[in-house]
C-alpha cells in the first residue's frame, strides 16, 4: 500500500493479529455494557413503559422489533461497506468481517420479520401482508442468505469474499427503498420512530426505553460479530506464527 | 409500574401470548447468536492446538 492519505488506524486494522488482540480487549467491555443496558431496557419496556392508547400492551413488542430491524439494515450496510474495501485494497480483514456479519444479519432480519408477524395480528390483523415495507424486508433476508450460500458453495476463500462482496453491494440499494417504502407507497406499516432530524412523536417515556434497547442490541451484536471475527481469523491464519505462538504455549 | 399485579403483567392486557412469544424468540436467537461462536471458537482452538502440537513433535 503506497497511498498514506488514510489515518494508521485504517493500516491496523487490516493486520488480522492487531484485530484479533484489540477485540480480545473490545469483548468484556461490550458484554458488560450491552448486558446490563439490555437488561434495564428489557425491564423498563416491558413493566415500565406506558401502554399505548390505541394498540394497549402489544405495542411493546417495538422494544424488540424496531432494535433489530434498524440492526439488520446495519449490519448489511457494514457487511456490503467491508466487501467493497476488501474489493479495493484486498484487506483479509474486511473480508473476514464481511462473512462475520452475514448469519448476524440474517438471523435479525428473521427475527425482524417475525416480531413485526407478531405484532401485526393483534393490530392489523393479519400475520403478514405483501406491501412494500413488508417486502423489501423480506428481500434483505433472502440477500443474507445468498451472501451466506455463496460463502459455503465457492471453496477459495478469496473468490468467495468477491462475489459476496459484489452480490452486497448490489443489493445494497435495497436499503434506501426499506427506508422510504413507507413514504413512498400506501402501506400499512407505521412511519419510522427515530428520524435524525425530528423528536420521536411519541413522549419520552416511551422512546427512552427503545433507545436503551438500540444501543445494547448494538452493543450485543457487536460482541457476536466480534467473537465470529476471532474464529475466522484463527482458522484463517492457523500457518501464521503469532497464531502458533499464541496457542503454542 | 404499568402493571398493578404480576398477573396482569403477564396477561398484557390480553395480548400477552403475541407479547411473550415476541420476546422469547427474540431471547433464543440473541442466546444462539453469542452461544454458536463460543462453541465453534473453543473447537476451533482446540484443534488447531492440537495441529501445532502434532508439528512440533514432527519437528
Amino acid at each position: 500500500m503506497a497511498s498514506s492519505w488514510l489515518p494508521r488506524w485504517f493500516y491496523q486494522l487490516a493486520s488480522p493479529r492487531w484485530c484479533y488482540s484489540i477485540t480480545g480487549k473490545l469483548i468484556p467491555w461490550f458484554a458488560a455494557v450491552g448486558g446490563l443496558l439490555f437488561v434495564i431496557g428489557l425491564v423498563w419496556g416491558l413493566a415500565f413503559a406506558p401502554s399505548d392508547y390505541q394498540q394497549g400492551n402489544s405495542f411493546r413488542i417495538i422494544y424488540l422489533h424496531v432494535p433489530t430491524a434498524i440492526l439488520a439494515q446495519s449490519f448489511y450496510m457494514l457487511m456490503a461497506i467491508a466487501g467493497a474495501i476488501g474489493l479495493i485494497w484486498k484487506m483479509k480483514v474486511a473480508d473476514m468481517v464481511a462473512k462475520s456479519v452475514a448469519p448476524l444479519g440474517a438471523a435479525l432480519a428473521v427475527l425482524a420479520l417475525a416480531t413485526g408477524a407478531i405484532w401485526g395480528k393483534p393490530t392489523w390483523g393479519s400475520w403478514w401482508v405483501l406491501d412494500a415495507r413488508l417486502t423489501s424486508m423480506l428481500v434483505l433476508l433472502f440477500l443474507y442468505l445468498g451472501v451466506m450460500a455463496l460463502n459455503s458453495a465457492i471453496e477459495s476463500e478469496t473468490t468467495a469474499a468477491k462475489s459476496t462482496a459484489v452480490l452486497a453491494l448490489v443489493g445494497l440499494v435495497n436499503i434506501p427503498i426499506i427506508k422510504y417504502s413507507v413514504e413512498w407507497w400506501n402501506t400499512l406499516h407505521q412511519p419510522a420512530t427515530f428520524k435524525l432530524t425530528e423528536k420521536p412523536a411519541m413522549p419520552a417515556e416511551m422512546w427512552v426505553p427503545l433507545l436503551v434497547m438500540v444501543i445494547a442490541l448494538y452493543l450485543v451484536f457487536g460482541l457476536a460479530m466480534m467473537l465470529r471475527l476471532r474464529n475466522e481469523i484463527l482458522t484463517r491464519e492457523r500457518r501464521a506464527g503469532w497464531v502458533k505462538e499464541l496457542l503454542g504455549s | 409500574m404499568a402493571f398493578e399485579t404480576f398477573a396482569e403483567f403477564l396477561n398484557m392486557g390480553g395480548h400477552g401470548l403475541y407479547v411473550w412469544l415476541s420476546y422469547g424468540l427474540g431471547l433464543l436467537t440473541i442466546a444462539l447468536c453469542l452461544y454458536i461462536p463460543i462453541i465453534q471458537g473453543r473447537e476451533t482452538r482446540r484443534s488447531l492446538r492440537r495441529r501445532i502440537q502434532r508439528e512440533s513433535v514432527k519437528s
